[in-house]
């Protein structure tokens, strides 16, 4: 479905000097199949998902979609071929609604529709429908309409960047019977979830580790979380000095 | 008399009537009234120098309107009116004011509507001025309203004050007496392009105990155009008053906002803030992501928050 081929991502540093943030990349996001990418803070989880949607442009490497080469098209063109992102600290908007952005998200959706995935994310339309994309709403209320934009919006893949992030708890679960039921199994879509809660783990069918700008680990949740799990806290946690082999004790 | 098309469109970029309305109404087209009407609680007639309209709406009636607009098609035209509208004591109306523009030809056409409002105790007003220009030639099209507000004890008043586009130049003078217990509530939404010109000068006197006012002002300036919005706040009681600004550059735009802050009470709390900058490109990037062109964003963008 979505091939990542020796990707590479440079930045310019503060300094000016030149940061590798992505290293040589691979990666097959396979239909039917949720996806947990994880490892620590800068690992570069977020630059994936930058690199996949065009907002970064890699300094190297092909992106392909369905066998198409999509590596130099641009943002727009990812999203209408069927990209789609919930970005990790969305934007705010003066004076575009609620239900504006629904509509953008998905021009053909009726209210009715706009209202039921608004009611999955644990808003009440009547309350929002109306309401400005400013500074009016919490950081939780703004994710989870993050969220129901992406659900709406229902394209080949979506990235959901720590859906967790700012969310309370009871949300958190809602959120997760959401992904487990749109995209577990669902032979035509895939599902992509940056996250650091552990809770997210278990539901998605393979877990990535980032760590670095590479891949430090994949597999099948099952297989490999508790073999990397506690390097992953270990490294957080800066008990680690240098590298971290994941998985390898 | 009947509008031809081009006067209708005129009157619904500012007003968004299709037809000409049945209640009260003025419809000022080239410098003379051509449809005047009032209404069993509106009076709509002269001003006693025979310079303009005076407009008075009767005390307790509730849900009124009154549509005033203002249309200009004759080039070279100067065309100056004084209105005086009278919001009797806790009477509920919507004043519909606004001017379009349309000069082809190389002239200058100008408009200055100075009207004066009262909002009697304890009444409620809205009041919404849309100012649209167009036209294919080098004449300028140059919109100048003047107004001076009074709103008594326990009055509200909400004044939406929007330039659509087209306006070469714009002189704007709002000045607003508030007393006891009475609010203010302004909002101000402009655009200019090219090398056009806006100032917006707004001093409200918060004169009586516990009154409030707030203003919020909304710019956009594009290509080499320039505005300037000076908004004072003289609070001279116990009141409260916050002014925001907000604007959007592009292009080689210019826009100088100057939010002022006179207390003479030291129980009157004011605030202001006040920011300017270009379109965030996380905002762009955002509605990108979800299947909008660059220019579609930009649009998008712009459009809600003139809106």
């Amino acid at each position: 479905m979505l091939e990542l081929r020796n990707i590479f991502l440079q930045v310019d540093g503060e300094s000016g000097e030149k940061v590798e943030i992505l290293k040589n990349l691979n990666i097959d996001f396979q239909k039917g199949k949720v996806y947990a990418v994880t490892g620590p803070n800068g690992g570069g989880k977020t630059s994936i998902a930058k690199v996949i949607m065009g907002i970064y442009r890699q300094s190297q490497g092909q992106i392909y979609l369905e066998g198409e080469d999509i590596s130099d098209l641009s943002v727009t063109e990812r999203a209408q071929k069927g990209i789609g992102y919930a970005f990790q600290q969305p934007p705010r908007f003066k004076g575009i609604t609620i239900q504006d952005v629904m509509s953008i998200a998905s021009p053909g959706a009726d209210l009715v529709r706009i209202r039921s995935f608004l009611r999955d994310v644990g808003l009440c339309p009547e309350d929002y429908l109306d309401r400005d994309l400013g500074t009016g709403l919490s950081g939780g209320e703004i994710k989870r309409i993050e969220m129901a934009q992406l659900l709406l919006r229902d394209p080949l893949i979506s990235i959901f960047d720590e859906p967790e992030a700012g969310v309370d708890l009871w949300t958190i679960q809602k959120l997760l019977g959401l992904i487990v039921s749109r995209y577990k199994h669902n032979p035509n879509k895939t599902a992509v979830v940056i996250t650091h809660n552990e809770k997210i783990i278990p539901i998605c069918d393979e877990i990535l580790v980032v760590d670095g700008g590479t891949i430090a680990a994949q597999g099948p949740p099952e297989k490999i979380w508790h073999l990397i799990k506690d390097d992953i806290e270990c490294k957080v946690r800066n008990q680690c000095q240098g590298e971290v082999t994941y998985g390898v004790k | 008399m009947e509008l031809n098309k081009l006067e209708m469109d005129l009157l619904k970029s500012i007003t968004d009537l299709e037809t000409v309305p049945s209640g009260a109404l003025n419809i000022r087209l080239n410098g003379k009234a051509v449809m005047r009407q009032s209404s069993p609680n509106i009076s709509v007639g002269p001003n006693d120098e025979g310079t303009g309209l005076k407009v008075e709406i009767k005390p307790g009636a509730v849900n009124e309107t009154v549509h005033v607009p203002v249309v200009l098609t004759q080039p070279g035209l100067l065309d100056k009116v004084y209105n005086t509208f009278i919001v009797g004591e806790g009477a509920d109306a919507t004043i519909i004011a606004g001017c379009g523009i349309h000069n082809d030809s190389h002239a200058i056409s100008r408009h200055d509507g100075i009207h004066e409002i009262i909002v009697k105790r304890g009444a409620k007003l809205k009041y919404t001025e849309k100012h649209y220009g167009e036209g294919s030639e080098q004449g300028k099209r140059i919109l100048n309203p003047s107004t001076v507000i009074t709103i008594e004890s326990g009055a509200i008043a909400e004044l939406e004050m929007v330039q659509i586009r087209g306006v070469n130049d714009t002189m704007r003078s709002t000045v607003a007496h508030i007393h006891e217990k009475g609010s203010l509530k302004i909002i101000e939404r402009l655009l200019t392009q090219e090398e056009q010109r806006a100032e917006s000068d707004i001093m409200i006197y918060l004169d009586g105990n516990g009154s409030n006012a707030q203003v919020i002002s909304r710019a956009v300036a594009q290509g080499h155009s320039y505005q300037l919005f000076r908004a004072a706040l003289i609070g001279k009681a116990p009141s409260v008053g916050h002014v925001e600004c907000d604007a959007i550059l592009m292009d080689s735009a210019r826009i100088r906002s100057i939010p002022e802050l006179q207390a003479e009470d030291a129980d009157a709390v004011l605030t202001h803030e006040a920011a300017i900058g270009k379109i965030a490109g996380e905002q762009l990037i955002k509605l990108m992501s979800l299947g909008l062109t660059e220019q579609e964003a930009v649009n998008t963008i712009l459009e809600g928050f003139l809106r």
